[in-house]
C-alpha cells in the first residue's frame, strides 16, 4: 500500500481527492436543490418528499455517511494544501498583480470556510432543529417557512449561496483539469458548464429564503 | 526618460532585506531592462557603492536567468517576454518601478534579486531526462512521430526553467514547470519507457522542495515567457493518477 500513501501525501493526490469528493457534493447539491423547489408546490409535496427520503433508514444513512466522508475528505485536503501553499511563500511581495485569477478562484478558501459554517448551522437549523425556534420533524414546509422568516437567517442563507455559486464557478471547471481532463475542444464547454451550474445552484437555492422573506411562501 | 526604481536589496540569505529607492535620470527608451540596471550599477560602482546583484546570461530570452518581479509581474508587464527582452519604452517617463526577487520558500534569496533556483534542477535530476543510451544521432525520420504530437512536445520543451510560474503563482507552485518537463518527454516515443516512473519521481521531488500545490488560478500560464499552457498540468495530473494506480517496481 506504499503507493496509496505516496499518492495521498502528494499535492496532486490531495487535489484529486478534492475533485472526486467535489463531484459527489455537486451531485448532492443538484438533487437537494431540485427537492427544495417542491416548496413551491405546497406543504404536502415537500413533506411527502421528506417522508419518502426518510422511509429507508439504511439508505438514508448510507447517503449521509457518504456525504459526511466527502465533506471531511474535501475539507481535510483543502486544509492541508492551504498549509503547504502558505509555507511555500513565507515572504510576501511588496507588489503583486494577479493577472488572470477569477473571483471564484480567489475565494475558494474563505468561501469554503463560510460554506462549512453554513453546513453546520444548516444541519442544526433544518435537520436536527437545535437552533430552530419551533422545529417539527414531520413538517419540513413549516420548518423552512418559520426558520427563514428571520431576516438575518434568510440573509445568511443567501450569502452562503453566493459563496456556493462562486465555489462552483471555479470548482466545477477546475475539477476536470485536476482529474486530467484538459482538451482544447472541451475546455470552453467545461468553463461554461461551471458558470451555468453556479448560476443555477445560486438561483435555485436562493429563491426559497427570498420567497419566504417576501411572503411568497408562508 | 527618468524613472524611480524601488529595488530589493538584501546582503545575503539571512539579511532581512528592504526596498531601496533610487532615482534613475538617464534612461534611454531603447535600453533593455537589464541594460538600465547595468547603467544604475555603473553609477553605484563609480560612487563606491555595491551594485545591485541580478542574474543574467544570454540576454536573448533563451536561458531563463534574468528572473525578477517587475511591478508585481514576473519579467514585467509584456506577454511572452523575459526581463532581458523587456525594453524601457514599455514604461513612461516618471514611472516608479518596483523590482523584487522571486518569492518562494524553495527559492531562497542569495543576494538582492538573485535567488537560488536549484530546486528546479533537482526536479529535473529526479527524472526529467531519458535514461537510455541513444548512440549516434539516428536518421531524423527513423521514428515516426505525428506532427501534432511533435508540436505539443516542442511547445512544452520551450520551458527555460526561469521560475516565473512559481513566482506568479499565489501558491508558489512549480506545477507548470514540472508538467512542462513531464509532458515534453512523456509525449515522445523515446520517453515512453520511463513515462510513469518519471512522473512519480518528479512530482515527489517537487513536493519535497516545498513548492505549493495547484489550485488552477492560471497565473503561471499568463506569466510564462514561453507561453506554456496549463494543459500540460492536466496531462501530468492524468499521468500521475495512472502511474499511482498502475506503477509496479518489479515484475509481479
Ligand atoms: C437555501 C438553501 C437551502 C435550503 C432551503 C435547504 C433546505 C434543507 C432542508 C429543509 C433540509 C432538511 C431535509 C429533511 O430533513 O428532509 C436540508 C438538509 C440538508 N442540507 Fe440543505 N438546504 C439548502 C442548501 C444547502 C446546501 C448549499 C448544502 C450543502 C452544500 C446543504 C446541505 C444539506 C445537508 C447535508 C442536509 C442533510 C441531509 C440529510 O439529512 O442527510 N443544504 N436542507
Ligand atoms: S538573460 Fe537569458 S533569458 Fe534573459
Amino acid at each position: 500500500m506504499h503507493w496509496a500513501r505516496a499518492f495521498a501525501e502528494s499535492t496532486i493526490g490531495k487535489k484529486i481527492f478534492m475533485a472526486a469528493s467535489g463531484v459527489i457534493l455537486v451531485g448532492f447539491v443538484l438533487v437537494h436543490m431540485t427537492g427544495n423547489l417542491l416548496m413551491f408546490q405546497g406543504p404536502a409535496a415537500i413533506n411527502h418528499y421528506s417522508a419518502f427520503l426518510k422511509s429507508s433508514a439504511p439508505l438514508l444513512w448510507a447517503v449521509r455517511i457518504t456525504l459526511l466522508v466527502s465533506v471531511a475528505v474535501h475539507i481535510g485536503s483543502a486544509w492541508s494544501l492551504t498549509l503547504v501553499a502558505r509555507a511555500a511563500r513565507p515572504a510576501r511581495y511588496a507588489r503583486h498583480h494577479a493577472q488572470v485569477s477569477t473571483w471564484g478562484a480567489r475565494s475558494m478558501r474563505t468561501g469554503g470556510v463560510l460554506l462549512f459554517g453554513f453546513i453546520v448551522f444548516h444541519l442544526l437549523h433544518l435537520t436536527t432543529g437545535n437552533v430552530h425556534p419551533e422545529f417539527s420533524p414531520s413538517d419540513v414546509y413549516g420548518n423552512v417557512v418559520v426558520g427563514l422568516r428571520m431576516p438575518v437567517v434568510a440573509a445568511f442563507y443567501v450569502v452562503a449561496m453566493i459563496a456556493l455559486g462562486l465555489h462552483l464557478a471555479h470548482g466545477v471547471s477546475s475539477l476536470f483539469q485536476t482529474l486530467g481532463l484538459n482538451h482544447p475542444h472541451w475546455n470552453p464547454i467545461r468553463h461554461r458548464l461551471a458558470i451555468v451550474l453556479a448560476v443555477l445552484v445560486f438561483t435555485g437555492f436562493s429563491t426559497i429564503p427570498l420567497a419566504v422573506a417576501f411572503g411568497v411562501l408562508r | 526618460m527618468r524613472i524611480t526604481l524601488r529595488v530589493w536589496r538584501q546582503l545575503g540569505p539571512t539579511d532581512p532585506g528592504r526596498l531601496e529607492t533610487r532615482d534613475v535620470p538617464d534612461v534611454s527608451p531603447d535600453m533593455s531592462f537589464l541594460e538600465m540596471l547595468d547603467v544604475v550599477n555603473e553609477g553605484l560602482i563609480a560612487a563606491g557603492e555595491t551594485p545591485i546583484a541580478f542574474d543574467h546570461d544570454c540576454r536573448e530570452g533563451i536561458c531563463g536567468a534574468c528572473s525578477m518581479m517587475i511591478n508585481g509581474v514576473p519579467h514585467g508587464p509584456n506577454r511572452a517576454t523575459t526581463t532581458c527582452q523587456l525594453h524601457m519604452r514599455t514604461f513612461r517617463d516618471g514611472d516608479t518601478i518596483v523590482v523584487e526577487p522571486w518569492r518562494a520558500k524553495a527559492f531562497p534569496v542569495v543576494r538582492d534579486l538573485v535567488v537560488d533556483r536549484s530546486a528546479l534542477d533537482r526536479i529535473i535530476s529526479a527524472g526529467g531526462f531519458i535514461g537510455v543510451s541513444t548512440g549516434s544521432a539516428a536518421d531524423a525520420n527513423a521514428t515516426p512521430i505525428p506532427k501534432t504530437v511533435a508540436d505539443r512536445a516542442m511547445d512544452s520543451a520551450q520551458c527555460i526553467g526561469c521560475g516565473a510560474c512559481v513566482a506568479a503563482c499565489p501558491n508558489a507552485s512549480a506545477m507548470l514547470f514540472t508538467a512542462a518537463k513531464v509532458v515534453h518527454l512523456g509525449l515522445l516515443p523515446q520517453g515512453q519507457p520511463e513515462r510513469y516512473r518519471r512522473v512519480l519521481s518528479m512530482v515527489r521531488q517537487m513536493d519535497l522542495e516545498e513548492f505549493g500545490g495547484c489550485t488552477n488560478f492560471g497565473e503561471c500560464q499568463d506569466a510564462c515567457p514561453k507561453e506554456i499552457n496549463v494543459a500540460v498540468i492536466g496531462r501530468m495530473n492524468a499521468d500521475f493518477l495512472k502511474a499511482s494506480l498502475s506503477n509496479r517496481d518489479e515484475a509481479a
